[in-house]
């Protein structure tokens, strides 16, 4: 087993979680491949109306 | 394509039915198609892609209610899923947000059986959401944790489906607890029954049945008298819960994850985010279903995990973004372009937005108008970029929606267009318009041009900006030594940045040395003590005890504080700041409390279970009273923690001394998640529960040979007295309400002293002050595992600040002296909030003002109260602001 370490990291899910942890990968110095089943990314989330408590628009 | 705003939008053929790939028929995609996009011959492909971790966030599916008999979803066409319900409340859902019966047919039905049904479509005056639909249900399903997420969304549905309908829609929740647990949730059930008129009801629904003729729904069920009620709605929307889908189970199972019964992952209470396999880590609904800021926090927890696991090779395999080249405008005649948004139908469904769109292009300077449905989605930023380019626009002006959320987007277009980004003005007429004059569209129309004619005259004066630099000091400070804040300062000592971490007692540990056991039994005290036994020994932390805060300069990169133990005083620079001050338990002023030793608060019996005190063998009957001092007027919120502390609890009890009696006085079960299978527990073990209403609370009687506590029994409906040894308190949990602290840092509080995050859903853990970051009960009260995910949570969000290093930018929106100008008064200097403004020290304009651009937040306060008219704010001019209020001057 090669015990170097890589520098990259794959997210499994485009959902909320999965996209908001790539950025934080991202924007912190490492690679992120971002892996999503579907045809596009957003999850749950974008086909929500708007969200609670604060009735903010979920797109 | 699923909807407009799909990132990335492209059309995608469906394999499944797809005529050409099932029978090799049709094809007529790939003839009409003009870029030649459509290939059939595409199959799926294997990637090995190499990695040093993985996150694994698959998310949930919601559940399917079609197998449920008694509520009919597949064949009565008025019961449809919470989730098609968001769809029917979207203005880019089947109905375009209109709320209507049928709502499943199309909007234009074909078929003739669709077409009848059609003709009986109406705007529904009742709709009723049953809760607990594929969640705590061992009977016609097998999930028997609660899904979170339901009760806060049906009460969200039911005001929407409200505004959207009108006044006279009756909306009614039927319930079995209502759990509200999160943060401002409790407030937003209540405004919802006090201010909308929903109606709750704390009943189980046992059937469905439907009108053969009308398809009016009549529904059956006990009331909380045991009362048979009968009832016809027009909907019936299903609160589905949350699911596992047995593909993500199979996957997991592939990673070697282990999961709990549910499928959920297991992770342990202070390593949340991290699943059985090394190496892989876990974040959304998959680890235990939750709603969208916890997700959210899981999210950079994982982040900061998998950051923790990889630290040494960070910025290896990165690149660096290719710059585009700005285009120098300065001189060259105004070009504007005007974009008009339809925000679904959220714009367009009252304004003229075409109309909007041709007004626009007779106005000074607009060279260009263009409307587009969704601005905000990828295809109408990539068109924006070519007409920008083509049409050698220099000033963009974007009618829609509020800059909050999208100017950073749009400015990021004009970037990649080549402009610079403050040539850019956003006007809103969606927020202030089309929402709040929706009832009167031609107003709002009207409106609309004005707004456009205003943002159209300032963006004529618009200049390019500059963003200066800041080096960021790449150390950290973390207030509070509690498990947040430890856990915060581990994570980002373990990726290589100082850490300081002030606690103003002797010992670090916080509120949880005193706990006893976490919701999965996990020994707080022992784990506890391993957390700063690893925190003490680490080389990047400096642990200052006993250390108070005494003062806070300077901005984000550059922090500057005082930190005082005992009677020495030291200075700190930091870049960044976390916030973890954590929360205590109250003093009831009730049941006794303070009168008798026998009447104790969870965190007393927490004492006495963790030293096995000698009083706990005496106990007979145990009882527990929740929500004292939370959920009502006082503190109109959830303590969130306690529900599941007490029954935690009760469970020891009754497993110490089977024989003991055990209650639980209560006004809502809580125990959300898995949390639930606790509930189940307790009860299988003889606890009992007894629902006390807040205005009829249980008496308290305090006897020399014991407690006599006195309520109704909601099951027998009879006042009911049980002789107690013992009574619990579950007393509300109270912030620390530090306003110096709050103060230093310019972080706002709620109206209960907690924190106030940058946004509720997407931004938990950071405070709208740059650099300053937020975690643990500061932020609302929540359990073990939930502080060490905030704490991770925050540190993540510093971590992608301070490995930012040297690139790092301040707004160019900042105010400016014009030293010509300047009488020296030094108004400037004592009103700033951020102390920018500052007396230039020496040379030509020694004792003028200038202006520190870091700390300006563009907040215009020294502009307004300049009496020279020499301090100006950069794109804010007093040229600019006059431009827009002559423009609205002016009669169209």
């Amino acid at each position: 087993m090669n015990s170097k370490k890589t520098g990259s990291v794959v997210v499994i899910g485009g959902g909320i979680s999965g996209m908001l942890s790539a950025l934080d990968l991202a924007n912190s110095g490492f690679y992120v491949y971002l892996v999503e089943k579907g045809p596009s990314i957003g999850g749950v989330m974008s086909q929500l109306d708007k969200t609670f408590p604060t009735n903010d628009c979920a797109m | 394509m699923e909807y407009p705003q799909a990132v990335p939008l492209k059309y995608g053929i469906n394999p499944e039915v797809c005529l050409k790939l099932t029978k090799d028929k049709c094809g007529t995609c790939e003839e009409v198609c003009p870029a030649n996009a459509i290939d059939y011959t595409q199959t799926e492909k294997t990637l090995i892609l190499d990695a040093g971790a993985i996150i694994f966030s698959p998310g949930f599916k919601p559940f399917d209610p079609s197998k449920f008999d008694n509520y009919q979803y597949v064949n009565y066409p008025n019961v449809v899923t919470s989730m098609e319900f968001e769809r029917i409340l979207s203005a880019s859902g089947p109905t375009m947000g209109h709320v209507t019966t049928f709502p499943k047919l199309p909007l234009n039905p074909k078929k003739k059986a669709d077409k009848l049904l059609a003709e009986k479509r109406k705007d529904p005056k009742k709709i009723a959401w049953f809760q607990c639909v594929g969640s705590r249900d061992m009977n016609k399903c097998d999930n028997p944790y609660c899904s979170s997420v339901c009760c806060m969304y049906a009460v969200k549905e039911a005001i929407i489906a409200k505004e959207h309908a009108g006044g006279d829609l009756e909306c009614s929740i039927f319930f079995m607890d209502m759990r509200t647990p999160g943060k401002e949730f409790e407030k937003y059930y209540q405004t919802a029954k006090e201010k909308h008129g929903i109606n709750f009801i704390r009943s189980r629904v046992h059937s469905v049945t439907e009108d053969f003729d009308t398809h009016d729904l009549q529904i059956r069920y006990a009331d909380e008298m045991g009362q048979i009620v009968t009832d016809v709605y027009d909907m019936v929307v299903l609160s589905v819960g949350l699911e596992i889908t047995p593909e993500t189970k199979a996957l997991a199972g592939k990673l070697g994850i282990e999961m709990t019964a549910n499928g959920f992952c297991k992770t342990d209470s202070f390593e949340p985010v991290t699943t059985s396999r090394d190496g892989i880590y876990v974040a959304g609904v998959f680890n235990n279903p939750k709603d969208i800021p916890e997700s959210v926090l899981e999210a950079s927890a994982a982040a900061s995990a998998a950051g923790d696991a990889l630290s040494e090779v960070r910025d290896t395999l990165t690149k660096e973004v290719a710059k585009i080249t700005e285009v120098n405008v300065v001189g060259e005649r105004p070009n504007i372009g005007v974009f008009i948004c339809d925000c679904g139908s959220n714009i367009k469904g009252v304004v003229d937005t075409a109309h909007v769109t041709e007004y626009a292009k007779t106005l000074p300077y607009v060279t260009f108008a263009d409307e587009n449905m969704y601005a905000c989605s990828q295809d109408a930023q990539d068109k924006m970029v070519e007409q920008i380019k083509e049409k050698k626009l220099n000033r963009i002006v974007l009618a829609a929606c509020t800059p909050k959320t999208h100017e950073p987007l749009f400015q990021e277009t004009l970037k990649s267009a080549g402009l610079n980004k403050y040539l850019f003005e956003m006007t809103n007429i969606r927020n202030h318009n089309s929402w709040v004059h929706k009832n009167n569209p031609e107003i709002a129309t009207q409106k609309a041009k004005d707004l456009v004619r205003m943002a159209v005259a300032k963006a004529a004066l618009a200049e390019p900006l500059r963003e200066e630099k800041i080096n960021v000091n790449a150390s950290v400070m973390v207030i509070g030594g509690g498990l947040a804040g430890l856990t915060a300062a581990k994570s980002l000592a373990t990726q290589g940045y100082d850490t300081h971490i002030i606690e103003k007692k002797e010992v670090l540990g916080g509120e949880a040395l005193k706990l006893f056991k976490t919701a999965q039994g996990e020994d707080v005290g022992e784990r506890l003590a391993e957390l700063v036994q690893a925190v003490t020994a680490h080389d990047k932390i400096t642990v200052h005890t006993n250390t108070t805060l005494e003062n806070v300069e300077g901005f984000v990169g550059n922090f500057k504080s005082v930190l005082k133990t005992g009677d020495k005083t030291i200075e700190l620079e930091h870049g960044v700041a976390v916030l973890a001050t954590g929360a205590k338990s109250s003093e009831p002023t009730e049941y006794g409390y303070g009168t008798d030793e026998r009447v104790i608060r969870t965190l007393d019996l927490d004492k006495l279970l963790k030293e096995n005190d000698a009083r706990l063998a005496a106990v007979n009957t145990a009882v527990f009273i929740q929500c004292v001092g939370s959920r009502e007027p006082l503190r109109p919120y959830c303590s969130r923690v306690c529900c599941t502390h007490s029954v935690d609890n009760a469970i020891a009890l009754k497993k110490r001394n089977p024989a003991m009696d055990v209650f639980i006085l209560y006004r809502d079960i809580r125990t959300y998640g898995e949390r639930e299978l606790l509930y189940k527990e307790a009860r299988e073990l003889g606890v009992i529960f007894i629902r006390y209403d807040v205005d009829k609370k249980p008496v308290v009687t305090i006897e020399k040979d014991g407690l006599k506590i006195s309520l109704n029994d909601h099951v027998l409906n009879r006042p009911v007295t049980i002789d107690a040894d013992l009574l619990t308190l579950a007393a509300a949990i109270v912030p620390r309400r530090d306003e110096r602290l709050a103060n230093f840092f310019k972080v706002p509080m709620n109206d209960e002293g907690f924190f106030i995050e940058k946004h509720a859903k997407l931004g938990p853990a950071e405070f709208a002050t740059a650099g300053v970051f937020l975690a643990g009960s500061a932020h609302y009260p929540k359990p073990v595992n939930e502080a060490i995910t905030q704490g991770r949570a925050a540190a993540s969000r510093a971590a992608t600040l301070l490995s930012k290093k040297d690139n790092l930018f301040t707004s160019g929106s900042i105010a400016s002296v014009d030293a010509e100008k300047c009488s020296s008064c030094g108004v400037c200097i004592s009103i700033c909030p951020y102390s920018s403004p500052r007396f230039v020290s020496e040379g030509r304009f020694e004792g003028k003002a200038e202006i520190n651009g870091v700390l300006c937040k563009g907040c215009g306060l020294c502009v307004a109260s300049c009496r020279s008219g020499a301090l100006h704010l950069r794109g804010f001019d007093t040229n600019q602001i006059f431009s827009q209020i002559f423009a609205l001057g002016e009669v169209v």
